[in-house]
């Protein structure tokens, strides 16, 4: 038999309740189990998390670095929702 | 670290680059002028991708052959203890090595390929590596010194402009501080310990000085590729600076541990407030990257022998997940 190669899983961790999952690397399995106990050997050797999630590379959907401009484009141009483009005089204080 | 700076080029230029613009170039520049990160979907010079995949195959390769020499001494280990922290240890550069291969991979090269190409011969590992480990004084010489001139080196990577390298590089930097510590500890025991104890302990410094000094790569001058991993801000500072460093830190180490380098040359210079060292025997540092060192065949017929043995394993893995899958459809 031919070695097949194992698909690339990427590796979110929650490092402590209350924050997000956030990206740490990638690891190979060769199913979903196999990618949560080498992604928990891989990247939580010294208790860097309490969650681990692992999805297959394949399976996110990106957006294109490319056409990043023309795709954030909409709220480039709309300061009026950031508090600062709002001039209140300094007496009525902030909420 | 453990790439010494050679080889890094990015090889010969290819078809593809001949089709980047100048204004794609320019841009691509200002963007690491302006010390924006480089992304792995970004557009990128083919030159730029591959130096770094270069680089950091390279780097994720002396991870893994860098297991070998120490692993030598688990089953030795003086005590539970020593052993316990030295499994650790190894067990970290294996992670090393994946946190390298998957950031190497972002670049679109595959695992495997970079794996095929280390067992085949093709793609070169650290110098260091390929020497022996004669006694337990050597595990405490490779944490202090070999893992000490690693941070020297892997501490600038991790501001360095491809993002998931930098990245890894943090999560590299921070366990690399455990190993140097835990090396110094072994030599700080040995070194309180009766005369033959010692003596143990400066003979394991006498071997690993210079092959540590090497792993800083050939003199800047002899460097000729530097030029443009400093332009793209992979490289931060020169092998030589590193180099000196490395030497101002660890000479008064070893004065506290009441051991001497082995350099007759090696003097404190009050202008500079550098020590002056003597010439490495880069005769010898070419001779072992050339796969002549005491132990170049040793290691690479250790790491083929282990990857054929863990076929079997690879193999049923693979059956495994798909037998699973096929029930879980049914």
């Amino acid at each position: 038999m031919t070695e097949k190669n194992w698909p690339l899983y990427e590796v979110f961790i929650r490092s402590k309740s209350g924050l997000s999952h956030r990206h740490a690397g990638s690891i190979h399995a060769t199913d979903d189990q196999m990618a949560l106990d080498n992604a928990r050997d891989t990247y939580t050797r010294r208790n860097e998390g309490v969650s681990i999630w692992v999805v297959r590379s394949d399976k996110i959907v990106a957006s294109d670095p490319a056409e990043y401009a023309a795709f954030f484009e909409p709220a480039k141009d709309k300061i009026y929702r950031h508090p600062t483009f709002y001039d209140i005089p300094e007496e009525v204080g902030n909420m | 670290m453990y790439t010494q700076g050679l080889d890094q080029a990015g090889g010969k230029p290819q078809r593809r680059d001949a089709l980047e613009s100048a204004e794609q170039l320019a841009a691509f520049q200002a963007r690491i002028d302006a010390d924006e990160k480089i992304e792995a979907k970004d557009w990128m010079p083919e030159a730029y991708r591959r130096t770094l995949v270069r680089q950091i195959s390279q780097h994720a390769h002396s991870e893994i052959i860098g297991m070998q020499p120490e692993g030598n001494w688990l089953t030795r280990a003086p005590t539970l203890r020593r052993k316990a922290i030295l499994l650790a240890k190894v067990q970290d550069e294996a992670g090393h090595g994946l946190y390298l291969y998957g950031a190497a991979e972002t670049l679109g090269t595959s695992r495997e390929q970079m794996v095929q190409d280390l067992l085949d011969g093709k793609a070169k590992y650290s110098s260091i590596f390929n020497y022996p480990t004669l006694t337990w004084a050597d595990i405490g010489a490779i944490g202090w010194l070999v893992d000490g001139a690693a941070i020297m080196n892997q501490i600038p990577l991790c501001r360095c402009s491809f993002g998931p390298y930098a990245r890894a590089m943090v999560r590299v930097c921070k366990e690399e501080s455990f190993h140097q510590r835990q090396g110094y500890d072994i030599m700080l025991t040995l070194a309180r310990g009766n005369a033959t104890q010692k003596a143990m302990a400066q003979d394991a410094l006498n071997r690993w000085w210079w092959p540590s000094l090497m792993m800083f790569g050939p003199n800047d001058a002899d460097s000729p590729h530097s030029a443009q991993s400093m332009q793209w801000k992979i490289k931060r500072f020169s092998n030589d600076e590193l180099r000196q460093k490395f030497v101002d830190a660890t000479v008064p180490q070893a004065g506290f541990l009441g051991l001497t380098m082995p350099d007759d040359k090696l003097a404190y210079d009050d202008e500079s407030g550098h020590y002056r060292f003597g010439e490495i025997n880069w005769q010898e540092f070419y001779d072992v990257l050339a796969g002549n060192g005491p132990c170049n065949r040793e290691r690479m017929a250790t790491r083929r022998k282990a990857h054929a043995d863990g076929a079997w394993v690879r193999e049923a893995a693979s059956v495994y997940a798909e037998k699973q899958a096929a029930r879980n459809a049914a």
